[in-house]
């Protein structure tokens, strides 16, 4: 795992010296994160940068990961997908499975800290352990919950309403809530494999491998197969922009064979794209992060044409490699695209093909809009940044006010 | 003091720094209606954030994005008219939260007075949600007592630092001007110095842009006494 000096070339010093500066005053206090896994998806990973870093400051920061079997990860996701506002039918049963998982993991699990950071809904009921102890209590959303299934929502509440506070990603997640709400955005790692600079000689090779044109200007979203992903719109506005202009298409996402929906928005693309030899449709092994962050730096452009959207991290991907974006007007997009400024926010498949050929056609604007898109990452998207914002929550459950001297 | 003296002083600057978290009230507006209504009872801190944040958060972009009830007026609403009356609230005009506040408010009455037809609604997904601000803050090493060590230090803190002195301390807390116009009137007896300083469009450089100009004006007034 990177050193936070090395972090330093983003950041400058002082942000450095000021994460040293929180860190000592958090320190006394032990924060103790738990998360439903410690292997796969966003939190954990997150966690897995982000514990390393606080550990380096001085932070008494720990992991734990709950227990569940099968029937109980079963109904958490199927919680997760209503959450999201998808359609789930879910019984007495699974509220019972989920109680009784619960009750299981309060009576086994050492509850030692004096922050007990809760991440996402399967750990939600922990807090029922809040009288028993001193700790302050924090439930960290990493989901959309801007139009949840009213029934999961309602089962949930009363375990919200007993933390200390909340955190959510994008403003537009926020309900009304009793409790005091904090809005964290979510981060890239610039030193990581999908992130870091590559040579040009690595961003060719990968180029080669999926038989690209290195001469023709290329248009790439990368993404999982998905109907809120729209990748058909992607296609048709590409299309439209194939009129008037030689360019290339890339549709590059990560393969889930667990997940049928995903198949079959795979055979759908495909099928579209057959016939146009210059969309790529590419559907490479999960993990693939050299060949994702070489696809982003050899771009034009890059789209992404959401439906909905959780945060869109790969917008933040790419417009710290510099890439001109033009992306929905969707989710927490809208934070990192400022349209005309870091980026074209479009709202129709019209709309997405002119920014297309607008950036394509004038590559000193499309430059610019880049450039200004990888300063607005450097400063509001990067881990460090994550990570000081996690401090200042760890200390402003200890402060009244809306001024703080430290 | 005279022109020919290095202003010095015996009692020091010390620079602090500013960070910030935002926290979220669950309230938002979908309409100019509701925007208004909102924005006579948010919290200080709710109006302070909304036309302050961008200068932190889009600090390198040219030219800068204006305040967020401009932009949201202009792009989720299309109010455009609109949209450009708010941007031209220039909050260096106003001495306190509630002055600038009541401007903006009375801004969009006359607006929704003159405005006949029906009044547009942001798409969903697409309302103001009204946030704040909370402030943390604290001490840096820079501690300063002449013209020249400040000039010195002005290079090095952060543009947080200067933000904090700049903007904070005058709208936020109340000072009525910034920071370093007070120092450099009460401590080294600058007048002219202070007045150049409080009189800069702050509101329209970048943060690094502003750095600069207030180094020049320190560095101008030290050539006359070298």
């Amino acid at each position: 795992m990177p050193l936070l000096k090395e972090y330093e070339p983003f950041t400058g010093p002082q942000t450095i010296e000021e994460l040293y500066l929180l860190a000592e005053k958090t320190r006394p206090r032990v924060i103790q994160n738990i998360n439903s896994t410690a292997v796969g998806g966003g939190v954990a990973e997150i966690l897995s940068r982000m514990l390393p870093l606080m550990q380096e400051l001085g932070v008494n920061a720990k992991w734990d990961v709950i227990k569940g079997g099968e029937k109980f990860f079963k109904v958490t996701k199927k919680f997760h997908n209503a959450l999201h506002g998808k359609s789930e039918e879910i019984t007495q049963e699974d509220f019972t499975v989920f109680d009784e998982a619960s009750e299981m993991n309060r009576k086994s699990m050492e509850l030692s800290g004096d922050i007990i950071f809760i991440h996402d809904p399967q750990p939600i009921a922990l807090v029922l352990q809040k009288n028993s102890l001193k700790a302050k209590w924090l439930w960290r959303c990493h989901i959309d919950v801007s139009n949840p299934d009213p029934k999961v929502w309602n089962f949930l509440r009363p375990f919200i309403d007993l933390y200390d506070a909340a955190v959510f990603s994008a403003q537009a997640f926020s309900p009304e809530l009793p409790i005091r709400q904090f809005l964290i955005t979510p981060s890239i790692d610039p030193l990581s494999d999908k992130n870091k600079e590559l040579s040009l000689v690595t961003i060719e090779s990968v180029l080669k491998k999926f038989n690209l044109d290195l001469e023709k200007p290329i248009v790439t979203q990368v993404s999982r197969f998905d109907y809120l992903k729209d990748p058909l719109g992607v296609i048709e506005a590409f299309e439209m922009v194939q009129r008037h202009t030689d360019c290339q298409l890339v549709l590059v996402g990560g393969t889930a064979t667990d997940d049928p929906e995903s198949t079959e928005v795979l055979a759908k693309t495909l099928d579209r794209a057959s016939g146009n030899p210059d969309i790529h449709v590419l559907a490479i092994p999960s993990g693939s992060d050299i060949e994702i962050n070489a696809l982003q730096r050899a771009s034009s452009v890059v789209v992404q044409k959401s439906i909905k959207e959780g945060f869109g991290l790969t917008v933040a991907e790419a417009l710290w490699k510099g890439r001109p974006v033009v992306a929905s007007a969707v989710g927490g997009i809208t934070l990192q695209v400022v349209h005309k400024y870091s980026g074209l926010l479009c709202h129709s498949i019209e709309g997405t093909a002119h920014s297309i050929k607008q950036l394509l056609q004038n590559p000193e604007y499309a430059k610019k809009l880049g450039e200004n898109g990888r300063e607005h990452v450097r400063q509001n998207f990067l881990l460090t940044r994550h990570l000081k914002e996690y401090l200042l929550l760890f200390l402003s459950l200890f402060h009244k006010g809306e001024i703080i001297y430290l | 003091m005279t022109t020919d003296e290095a202003p010095k002083t015996s009692q020091p600057f010390q620079f602090y720094s500013r960070l910030h978290l935002r926290e979220l009230t669950g309230v938002k507006a979908k309409n100019l209606k509701e925007l208004v209504s909102f924005l006579k009872v948010v919290p200080d801190a709710v109006i302070y954030h909304h036309t302050h944040h961008f200068l932190q958060q889009h600090q390198s972009l040219s030219p800068e994005p204006t305040n967020d009830f401009s932009h949201w007026v202009t792009f989720a609403l299309n109010e455009v008219e609109l949209g450009e009356k708010l941007a031209s609230i220039n909050a260096i005009e106003f001495p306190s939260i509630q002055e600038l506040r009541a401007k903006i408010v009375s801004t969009i009455e006359n607006f929704l007075e003159k405005t006949k037809r029906e009044l547009r609604e942001a798409n969903e997904g697409q309302e103001l949600y009204f946030l704040k601000s909370i402030s943390f803050i604290f001490p840096t090493p820079y501690q300063v007592t002449s013209l020249e060590e400040f000039v010195a230090a002005l290079e090095k803190v952060t543009t947080d630092s200067i933000y904090f002195h700049m903007f904070e301390a005058r709208l936020y807390r109340g000072k009525g001007t910034n920071d370093f116009s007070i120092w450099c009137q009460q401590a080294l007896g600058e007048t002219e110095l202070a007045k150049q300083i409080s009189r800069l469009d702050s509101y329209t450089y970048t943060l690094e842009g502003l750095r600069g100009k207030i180094i020049a004006l320190g560095r101008a007034r030290l050539k006359k006494t070298a």
